[in-house]
């Protein structure tokens, strides 16, 4: 089974410096750490290649330091890895972003099964994977918590939805957004790090892609316009009670309830 | 000495603290009968809320004239039964005492009362760019019980313990008078250091109102890794070399997979896969995280070369959480398969982990009772639990009682003691005395009597031996 892993390279924390100009982030003010989502859906491909056998590859697209977040995903036991980095690549929406993660894939060539983290923890749209899917023409389910065989060379996919699960039966090729904690992932080896050291983790430049018009990239082809971009305000608020301890415990209650935490 | 507390008493010492913080009798509370260890029990007649050292020094005064036993207490997490006033008599409340007094940057102390938490402690100076190094696992426990007991924790390998960053103690002695002991400096050879003394003497010589603490610059990168092995003896073997490499691990645990399966089990949560049926878990820190990377780069070459399958790095917040919050389970999971269990804390030098882990499966084998076992490789500190696995009360403590004896006698024979970081309390004293021996248990009496020559001060603990309760 070829597998590939769509990932993102993340700021490491969450104190992230915003260009006040442009409201856009200012990714070396934080050094990067690999999508936590995409770990689960890293450790779906493995587990499926020691069922099935193949390979999983993995595809970000980013700045150059990216490729860090890359090896990451080698030394965890990815086969392979590619950067898709470009200067007109700069500025993507969540459309833009999913045209060109779906033209590198048609580039390497299109797999039995694409794995995504659910979401990013930068941009939290939880969009790009099922976009990428779109785009390919190609089956998706998101919140998947397990992938399974199935008889006939489909699969048993499990998503969690509010309340239930669903349980589909998918030929490949298709498309899966991992839920978070679906599963543990495994840590980045030592030993795969050495025998990683080697092998380097392929560029993809858009003079590559099938489509290479820049007008669909980049700036150019996000319909999105961000408006304005703030950091948001951290408030603590504290209320005090009085009263008896019956009464203060009714009036909490009755905060609780308000505020929906019960 | 023992006497009950008279209307007279009672009225007494509610007078000094206010009647707001002073409880008797039936209104005190059962967490104040029993500290973590809940089979040494045993009610306090008063419970009094100090919030001042002025307050300590009148109830002490007037419990030593008056001849009541005083027992210092902090959150009550102790696990040797040290905090429980087994002659009843009167409890001291020092959680609320519970101010930071100053940060002295410059000479990069800290001065606190007793009653500020552990993780009080870690935030308050972490936040201004300091780290106070001893970090036992309990972080809810106060200060005050941390310098009491000389607690450890994993830091120890690199940073050392408790009575390593205590520079100074303010104590209120027997009698009710305050004395400092020790100084703010670096360096001080003045005398017998009684600082030194009364740091990991449970409340037996004093009552520690404030203390001054060494703070060192928080390191800004922490890193960890796990090292998987074959067998248990394979990581054991290799803890010396790596001790010794100048990689300066701040940390070196151990993990087996049979703690491991039951950590997964109580968690609902695989833990990170592994190769391997034994694991050392490592942290590195150190200003610069290329530096610290590249250390533990040279630990992990040298744990290769000493027969470790991999090795993995526990790099990102997520990984941490992973790997150390299972770690920080292990306690509950083994409680939760065995209903109920008794710890021992021994420590032998580092090189004789295996073959008193060895020891350990016939430990097992000869008292009827189930063995489980983590900690510090680095330190040799091991901690033990025996499991009741529902056994009867009677055959459960006359197994205990076997096993217990056993253990102790075996850490003696590889040079190992009793205790490495929880105390000995009320608990372990027969096991102190079995290990030191009458003379120097003697000694240690008569250092009590010159403190304490009422005895008031947490009685029938460390040196007593004596069994005040059935």
């Amino acid at each position: 089974m070829r597998i590939i892993v769509c990932i993102k390279q993340v700021p490491g924390t969450n104190n992230v410096l915003l260009d006040p100009e442009t409201g856009t982030m200012l990714r070396s003010s934080a050094k990067g750490k690999l999508n936590p989502f995409d770990l689960f859906a890293i450790e779906q491909a493995l587990a499926l290649r020691a069922c099935f056998g193949g390979s999983v590859t993995a595809l970000a697209m980013g700045p150059a330091q990216a490729e860090s977040s890359l090896r990451e995903a080698l030394y965890m036991g990815a086969d392979k890895a590619y950067l898709l980095c470009d200067r007109a690549l700069i500025g993507s929406d969540v459309l833009a972003t999913s045209h060109a993660l779906s033209q590198a894939i048609l580039r390497i060539g299109m797999p039995d099964l694409i794995l995504c983290g659910k979401q990013t923890t930068d941009g939290d749209t939880a969009q790009v994977g099922p976009e990428i899917a779109e785009m390919l023409g190609i089956a998706h389910v998101a919140n998947v918590t397990q992938i399974e065989a199935h008889s006939g060379g489909a699969l048993h996919v499990t998503a969690a939805l509010e309340g239930c699960d669903c349980q589909y039966r998918l030929e490949p090729p298709f498309l899966a957004c991992m839920e978070k904690d679906a599963n543990t992932p495994r840590l980045p080896s030592y030993r795969r790090k050495k025998e990683m050291e080697a092998q380097s983790v392929q560029l993809l430049p858009l003079s590559n892609l099938m489509d290479a018009d820049p007008a669909h990239y980049g700036m150019q082809g996000s319909p999105t316009r961000v408006v304005r971009v703030f950091a948001p305000e951290h408030k603590e608020t504290r209320r005090f009670l009085e009263g008896s301890a019956q009464a203060m415990a009714e009036a909490m209650l009755g905060i609780l309830k308000e505020e929906k935490i019960v | 000495m023992k006497r009950r507390l008279t209307e007279e008493d009672r009225t007494a010492l509610a007078a000094i603290v206010g009647p707001e913080r002073a409880l008797f009798g039936a209104s005190i509370s059962e967490d104040y009968a029993h500290d973590e260890m809940e089979r040494v029990r045993s009610f306090p007649e008063a419970l009094l809320r100090a919030n001042s050292a002025e307050e300590v020094a009148k109830i002490l005064a007037y419990c030593n004239a008056e001849r009541i036993p005083v027992v210092p207490r902090g959150a009550g997490t102790g696990l040797v039964g040290g905090a429980v006033a087994v002659q009843g008599g009167v409890m001291l409340d020092l959680t609320s005492m519970n101010r930071i007094r100053a940060l002295d940057a410059e000479n990069m102390t800290v001065t606190v009362e007793p009653g500020v938490l552990l993780m009080e402690l870690a935030a308050y100076v972490e936040a201004r760019g300091f780290l106070y190094p001893p970090d036992p696992g309990e972080k809810t426990a106060t200060i005050g019980g941390n310098i009491s007991t000389n607690a450890g924790g994993m830091r120890a390998v690199k940073y050392g313990v408790t009575r390593d960053y205590v520079l100074s103690l303010t104590v209120v002695l027997a009698d009710g008078t305050i004395e400092t002991f020790g100084a703010q400096t670096v360096k001080n050879s003045s005398g017998y250091s009684i600082k030194d003394l009364l740091v990991g003497s449970e409340g037996t010589l004093g009552v520690i109102v404030s203390a001054t603490l060494r703070l060192i610059p928080k390191p800004q990168a922490c890193i960890s890794m796990l090292a998987g092995f074959a067998s248990f003896s394979d990581a054991i073997a290799a803890v010396p070399k790596l001790i010794g490499s100048g990689t300066e691990p701040t940390a070196v645990e151990f993990l087996t997979r049979r703690v491991i399966e039951l950590t997964e089990e109580y968690l609902g949560r695989p833990f990170p896969r592994f190769e391997g049926d034994a694991a050392l878990l490592f942290t590195f820190d150190g200003s610069e995280e290329a530096e610290v990377e590249k250390r533990m780069e040279r630990a992990a070459e040298l744990c290769l070369k000493e027969g470790a399958i991999d090795c993995y790095f526990v790099d990102t917040d997520e990984r941490t959480d992973a790997v150390w919050k299972a770690r920080g389970a292990f306690l509950e999971a083994i409680k939760a398969s065995a209903g109920q269990m008794d710890e021992g804390d021994v420590v032998v030098p580092r090189a004789e982990i295996t073959a008193f882990v060895e020891r350990l499966a016939a430990i097992s084998a000869e008292s009827g009772l189930r063995v489980e076992y983590f900690g510090h490789a680095g330190d040799g500190n091991l901690h033990v639990y025996f499991c009741r696995d529902g056994l009867a009360e009677s055959e459960w403590d006359a197994r205990l009682s076997r096993a217990f004896d056993a253990l102790y006698a075996h850490a003696a024979e590889l040079g190992g003691t009793v205790s490495g970081e929880h105390g000995i309390g009320y608990a372990k004293q027969q096991a102190l005395r079995a290990r030191i021996g009458a003379g120097q248990m003697a000694l240690m009496r008569r250092i009590k009597q010159a403190f304490d020559p009422n005895g008031i001060l947490n009685p029938d603990k460390i040196c007593y031996e004596t069994e005040v309760l059935p």
